[in-house]
């Protein structure tokens, strides 16, 4: 089984994703046993395209500061953050906000 | 934990800790920076709009009548500020008369499509949209500029002539304010820069919510001077604001991009450091200069050479200038502390290099010419 979500780079942010806004993302997990951590491995995996880039998107293991993480469309900060168990249907959204004010 | 739950439209029940903390009723979307409250969509545009709304007010930005000029890039800042000074501007009766104005730095691609999505706000918005372009003002684009002088210093030429040019695309329009994105994080961002580089006499200016120098037709403001970044982005988002996100073409200077960053790391552990740090900006204030009687020469050469012209034609800017209002520029009339405008200064330095990207026209002794003259010009 895996479970299937939604990805998207928002804000300028799809600079390290070939340009490409939205990503239907697979992981290899059974449903309940992946949380972001696992989700964010799985990104710099396989969404960003050059490996030179994920420091772009990560920082000290998570997610870089200035970069804001929703949930189903809520701040990631009121879900658990990295603690949060992904589910199918999941839309996770990562948007930049360091880029061109 | 709390176990009460409350059944709502929703899918899945939503625990009490989950709820918004104004209304109690619906989900919370989004914790404030500010004061780490937990908000719905609905609770956070009524709370970010009327915070604008007070800060406007409490400033006294506006009186009714006023015509006003959006610095408008496409980007998120500019863009919501457009969006909101709308809104705000029909639900409380502001009285304004609301123009967009943008400027086409001539950066080829990035700028085109930016343009682009202020043509497409001039409609979403219903305002009129005035573009005035480097070219046009000072016969060079940014392209230019960078392939004469180089990618390095990009940004210092470039926020001079913007400067610049908002006023004069403004003066155009009959318009006597501008006013522009420049948020919380940007105000943050620049008196950690001033107090990095010691340049403690700037703090005072670049914390004021307005400027206006007396002699200048146009004054300056930024609404967003106490909105973060993050309740911006939020907003763009959730309100599906149309907004362009490509970086400039060319690099930021390498030292705002690292203030930035130890911005956002700081506001990873403790969000309110934005605003302690605008805090400090604004009270930091410094003791009255003692007045030097002994040491005149000393300081008359210090003067001299502030400005210095490098070796490759470039000019290096007076690092600590007083602040004097009310002088015109000599060789194009702007509102300058000094005989000759920044601008001016760049754009000569600028015409003795251009020799080297067209050389076959004689603007090589007429640029040193020039340059020349205007030296002669300098007095400080
Ligand atoms: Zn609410
Ligand atoms: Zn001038």
């Amino acid at each position: 089984m895996t479970i299937k979500v939604k990805v998207e780079f928002l804000g300028g942010l799809d600079v390290i994703s070939n340009s490409i806004r939205e990503h239907k993302c697979v992981v290899p997990y059974e449903e309940g046993e992946a949380t972001m951590k696992e989700l964010i491995d799985h990104i710099t995996k396989t969404i960003i395209s050059d490996p030179k880039d994920i420091p772009v998107f990560i920082e000290d293991g998570t997610v870089r500061p200035g970069i804001l993480v929703l949930i189903n469309d809520t701040d990631w900060e009121l879900e658990g953050m990295e603690e949060y168990v992904i589910e199918s249907g999941d839309v996770f959204t990562f948007t930049s906000t360091l880029h061109g004010g | 934990m709390a176990t009460i739950t409350t059944t709502t439209m929703e899918k899945k029940p939503i625990k009490v800790s989950a709820l918004c903390e104004l209304c109690h009723s619906r989900k919370a979307v989004m914790k404030r920076p500010k004061n780490l409250q937990k908000l719905c969509k609905e609770c956070f545009y009524h709370v970010f709009e009327t915070e604008i709304h007070n800060t406007i007010t409490s400033a006294k930005l506006f009186s009714p009548g006023d015509s006003v000029a959006i610095g408008a890039s496409g980007g998120k800042d500019s863009t919501v500020l457009a969006s909101i000074l709308k809104t705000l501007n029909e639900r409380y009766n502001y009285g304004l008369n609301l123009v967009l104005l943008s400027i086409d730095e001539g950066i080829k691609g990035y700028r085109d499509d930016s343009l682009a999505t202020v043509k497409r706000n001039q409609k979403q918005y219903q305002m009129p949209l005035e573009i005035v372009s480097y070219k046009d003002l000072y016969d060079w684009t940014m392209d230019e500029i960078v392939s004469c002088a180089g990618i390095r210093s990009s940004c210092t030429y470039c926020g001079v002539l913007r400067r610049q040019a908002l006023d004069r695309g403004a003066a155009k329009l009959g318009i006597n304010h501008v006013v522009t994105g420049h948020n919380a994080d940007d105000m943050a961002e620049t008196v950690l820069m001033n107090i990095l580089r010691g340049d403690v006499a700037r703090l005072e200016k670049s914390c004021s919510i307005m400027t206006e120098s007396v002699g200048s037709p146009v004054k300056r403001s930024k609404p967003f001077k106490y909105t973060y970044q993050k309740e911006i982005v939020l907003y763009a988002h959730y309100k599906k604001l149309d907004y362009f996100s490509t970086e400039c073409s060319y690099a930021p200077e390498a030292f705002r991009g690292t203030a930035r960053e130890l911005l956002k790391s700081l506001e990873a552990i403790r969000p309110s450091c934005i605003m302690d740090i605008i805090y400090s900006g604004e009270h930091l204030s410094l003791a009255p200069k003692k007045k030097k009687t002994t040491v005149s020469y000393k300081n008359k050469k210090k003067l001299n050479a502030e400005t210095e012209i490098n070796s490759d034609g470039s000019v290096s800017l007076p690092k600590k200038q007083e602040f004097k209002d009310g002088n015109i520029c000599e060789k194009c009339g702007y509102l300058s502390s000094n005989k000759i405008c920044k601008a001016c200064i760049l754009l000569a330095g600028l015409e003795m290099n251009r020799p080297k990207v067209s050389i076959d026209n004689n603007t090589a002794i007429d640029g040193a010419a020039k340059l020349s003259k205007t030296l002669e010009q300098l007095s400080f």
